[in-house]
């Protein structure tokens, strides 16, 4: 699915607007940027609870294309800045970790580390 | 093509810049053409590298060498070094604070992830004095 869809899944508000034509397949959620930079292979789309630059960092070592805030969580003008100069597109979707993975889930993305 | 030296200041005070220099050496691999698994492995295990210096040691250097074929990643503090490296190296042990927690590290997978994407490690460390990590990537060049 592109990014664009992803959006529209978790009714979600684009906060930094990269290619939302982007096509992704897989997806990782987690609040511990270790835990994503050790299982994560390939992953475009990273879903966290966590709000501070490193989360951006963390998607642009993975080469990781879109980021997806849940919960509503605010984010820090500096978060937005950061990922809009690495070219990250960044969402933010009222729906809560565990329901916003599903969705995308059920929609048809993959964790891509293991056989699924 | 001779060797591109690099040399960083991590500072040590500041949370939210670290992972700077990682960026700028991803950036610069990048831009050499080198394999993009390559550079990612470059990547995370510098950026968990420098991670570990703001957390544990209050900052330090990172030299870094681009040639064709390796990429070699020199981590130098002045922190209070690693008392027990083999259980540094255990998936899962961390001594970082709660609050390194909350900011998504202290999870106990920077070491393991640093050798798991490097083709070489060395841990370098004395307690009191510091730590010298140095790491290898063998890459393949897209000439």
């Amino acid at each position: 699915m592109k990014i664009s869809d992803v959006a529209a899944i978790l009714q979600a508000d684009v906060l930094v607007e990269g290619n939302m034509d982007t096509e992704v397949k897989t997806a990782c959620g987690s609040d511990m940027m270790s835990d994503v930079l050790a299982f994560v292979k390939d992953q475009s789309v990273l879903l966290t609870g966590l709000m501070n630059p490193q989360v951006v960092r963390t998607a642009e070592m993975m080469d990781m294309h879109c980021i997806i805030f849940v919960r509503g969580k605010e984010a820090d003008p500096m978060v937005l800045q950061l990922a809009e100069q690495k070219d990250i597109t960044v969402l933010q979707t009222r729906y809560r970790m565990f329901t916003a993975c599903g969705m995308l889930y059920e929609a048809g993305l993959r964790g891509g580390c293991e056989k699924e | 093509m001779s060797g591109l030296s690099l040399k960083y200041e991590v500072p040590g005070d500041d949370f939210t810049r670290a992972g700077e220099a990682s960026s700028d050496v991803k950036r610069k691999l990048k831009k050499l053409g080198y394999d993009p698994d390559a550079i990612r492995r470059v990547a995370i295990a510098m950026y968990e590298g420098e991670i570990n210096m703001v957390i544990h040691a209050g900052g330090g250097q990172a030299f870094v060498t681009i040639e064709p074929e390796r990429v070699d990643i020199v981590l130098e503090d002045h922190g209070p070094g690693i008392a027990d490296v083999e259980k540094a190296m255990q998936a899962g042990y961390s001594t970082a604070p709660d609050q390194v927690r909350s900011l998504g590290f202290g999870a106990g997978m920077g070491l393991p992830n640093m050798k798991k994407y490097t083709d070489e490690m060395t841990i370098d460390t004395e307690v009191g004095k510091g730590t010298t990590l140095k790491m290898t990537v063998l890459v393949n060049h897209k000439s």
